[in-house]
């Protein structure tokens, strides 16, 4: 996410930051490329019981001190492997344009795990650029959640395991809407107009508006699209919508310059605890978008930084420690069972249907399907052109 | 006669020393612009993977960018227009003011003027958010005012776009004006004073000409760097208010669309190139060359 760097821009900028880029919204607009460049990236492959992890900022659970993270310490303290965890990622375009031409060479990328969204997630894979795992070093994926057991780009989940879910939704302003909503429509009520966000994640935007028109977002085609497209650009011309943006939607909310938003679910659940309920989010009737942050791992780990990141992996899926995660981040876990390990920690986070979202809300959540490169570059265009790019 | 081979008179020693220079150009400067021409002229390999391109000298990349984004590129050079008319309203006064009326505070003045960098331009950016926003001092006053219709916000708009351009560039203005005002002979004024021309006409005839190279050399540092600017209309404005620099951005890093971007790139240097040049010409001012 990010910024957004919008941009951005951003966003800045921009774009896939959500909450974990209070920083770095402003960074995506700077062209946190620059700052990305000075980050690790070692030339050498890692220490036979070393792993280095690429994730995005605000994704774990950090202490006071915003230098130790409690459950990637346990796991170093368990397994004797030592963990580097790299807050590298602002936005999934600009990572990509970090790490390809070293992938493309084959040399060693500074990291043995890393965290795209799926849709990123998927290029990786398509590249080539990853690795399948050995499932035996990695049993407790038995504990992923069914709902994000088959996405297109990795159909038997052999390369990729979900780090975090994120929802797509309605976030609005609980005193200028008081009725709250339940369908895209409610967000076209004139006490919104010119007072609506929506994000610069083209897949969350435009998915949100394709299931109001009654599409499937896993089975779209080109024409349906476009058609969604041009429905946001009529509702940005008409002056509906004041802007396309990434995490920054959220100072928005607060400021009040924004009053209703198409927005993640995590940041709204966040917003809502610190502005005593001022704000609050719904999946509408017709259905919200849910994607991941995928961790993958590179074609250029050895074999050694493989088995330590499979290790990793392992942890993570324990339900105590996605529990332990997920108090912190807010964002859906995959992990089946983190509920009940949530009830022993913080009983009201348990309840969230932020977090753990009950069986009739994840009907309601739908993966956009993968794209092809061809479709990847003309849709972002249509997309990006009705953002004014 | 013979001349000494030691030294300076060594007809090699120019070119040692220009070494660097040349090096530093040619690594940061002409290798990357020439790979950008290169890159504006590719066409996407078929049936390859995203940002994969291969070179077919496709001229047309350059028609079919300016076409698409013309807008765009009008809105840029109209904004950074507007932003550079009104920096030097805004700074010939204030460095007018530092010359030849600040006494011993000059310097103070001086420093205060360059004093915003030593805050991060993307802060300073972002604090204009808060200032035009619905919790700033802004709105509310100019409503309860009836300036403003009680619906109607200045963040997400054009009025905000330029005016963080206007305020981001204004030391630009100011420093060069000031440099260029503050070495007129103040006797220069009282000949004219002498001569019974009153403020307006010693103004007009005197202190504007001579001030005349501060003047293009502030508008030609606020103008360049505004109309290629794009953190502005990111932060600042709406889809309606993108400018030409925003585009790049996209094309490069969102859709991955790299000759178009660099087809962009190039287009802007160039308009820019020939409005600064009319610009000079008209201008008239050796001085400055």
């Amino acid at each position: 996410m990010a910024k957004s760097l919008s941009p951005e821009a951003r966003s800045i900028l921009n774009s896939r930051v959500s909450r974990r880029a209070v920083l770095a919204g402003a960074g995506a607009v700077a062209g946190a490329g620059a700052l990305a460049a000075c980050g690790s990236g070692g030339s050498s492959g890692a220490a036979a019981d070393a792993v280095r992890w690429a994730n995005w900022t605000l994704y774990l659970d950090v202490d006071a001190s915003g230098k130790h993270y409690p459950t990637l310490e346990a796991f170093t303290k368990k397994t004797g492997i030592k963990a580097s965890y790299f807050e590298d990622i602002n936005d999934n375009d600009e990572f990509f344009g970090k790490v390809q031409g070293q992938l493309k060479l084959g040399k060693d990328i500074g990291y043995d795990v890393m965290t795209p969204t799926d849709w990123m997630a998927a290029r990786f894979i398509r590249l080539g650029y990853t690795q399948k795992f050995d499932k035996a070093s990695i049993p407790n994926s038995k504990n992923l959640i069914p709902t994000l057991q088959h996405p297109s780009f990795d159909p038997n989940r052999e390369s990729s395991l979900p780090w975090q879910g994120i929802m797509a939704g309605l976030g609005w302003n609980t005193a200028v809407n008081p009725k709250g909503m339940k369908t895209l429509d409610d967000l076209w009520t004139p006490q919104n107009k010119g007072k609506i966000v929506v994000l610069s994640e083209m897949r969350d935007t435009i998915g949100v508006i394709l299931m109001s028109q009654g599409i499937d977002v896993t089975k779209v085609t080109e024409a349906q699209f476009m058609n969604a497209v041009d429905f946001l650009a009529k509702k940005i011309a008409d002056g509906w919508i004041r802007g396309v943006k990434g995490n920054e939607y959220k100072e928005d909310l607060i400021s009040g310059d924004a009053t209703a938003v198409i927005a993640w679910s995590g940041d709204l659940f966040q917003l809502s605890n610190e502005n005593a309920g001022k704000f609050d989010f719904a999946i509408p009737e017709s259905g919200g978008t849910i994607s991941a942050d995928n961790l993958l791992i590179p074609s250029t780990a050895t074999a050694a930084g493989k088995k330590n990141a499979e290790a990793l992996i392992n942890y993570y899926y324990d339900p105590a420690v996605a529990a332990e995660v997920a108090a912190y981040v807010n964002y859906v876990t995959p992990v089946a069972g983190a509920q009940a390990e949530m009830e022993k920690i913080n009983p009201k986070l348990a309840k969230s249907e932020y977090i753990f979202p009950t069986q009739a809300t994840m009907s309601r959540l739908h993966i956009f399907r993968a794209l092809t490169p061809t479709e990847e570059t003309t849709w972002t265009e249509a997309f990006q052109k009705a953002a004014g790019n | 006669m013979k001349m000494s081979k030691s030294g300076i008179s060594s007809p090699r020693t120019p070119y040692l020393l220009l070494l660097p220079g040349i090096g530093f150009l040619f690594t940061f400067f002409i290798w990357p612009i020439a790979n950008l021409a290169q890159t504006s002229t590719q066409t996407p390999v078929a049936g390859g993977d995203t940002g994969s391109y291969e070179q077919t000298l496709r001229w047309r990349n350059y028609i079919d960018a300016f076409v698409e984004n013309k807008e765009q590129f009008g809105r840029s050079f109209l904004y950074a227009s507007l932003a550079t008319i009104l920096a030097l309203a805004i700074a010939y006064p204030l460095a007018y003011a530092i010359a030849f009326k600040a006494g011993k505070l000059k310097n103070v003045l001086l420093v205060l003027v360059v004093a915003p960098f030593f805050t991060s331009f993307l802060l300073r950016t972002i604090a204009w958010k808060q200032i035009l926003g619905e919790q700033g001092f802004v709105v509310p006053t100019l409503r309860s005012l009836h300036i403003i219709a009680p619906s109607t916000t200045l963040t997400s708009s054009a009025f905000a776009v330029v005016a963080g351009m206007t305020y981001n560039f204004l030391p630009f203005m100011t420093l060069p004006l000031y440099a260029s005002i503050d070495r007129i002979d103040p006797r220069t004024l009282e000949a004219s004073g002498d001569l019974y021309a009153n403020g307006f006409t010693t103004f007009r005839k005197v202190t504007f000409p001579l001030s005349l190279p501060g003047v293009v050399a502030g508008t030609l540092l606020t103008f360049i760097p505004a109309a290629g600017d794009y953190v502005n209309a990111a932060i600042l404005g709406s889809p309606e208010t993108k400018m030409i620099g925003n585009v790049i951005d996209s094309r490069f890093f969102k859709i991955v669309d790299y000759p178009t971007a660099a087809a962009l790139s190039f287009t802007l240097m160039a308009a820019i190139l020939v409005l600064v040049t009319v610009y000079i010409r008209k201008a008239g001012t050796e001085e400055l060359v």
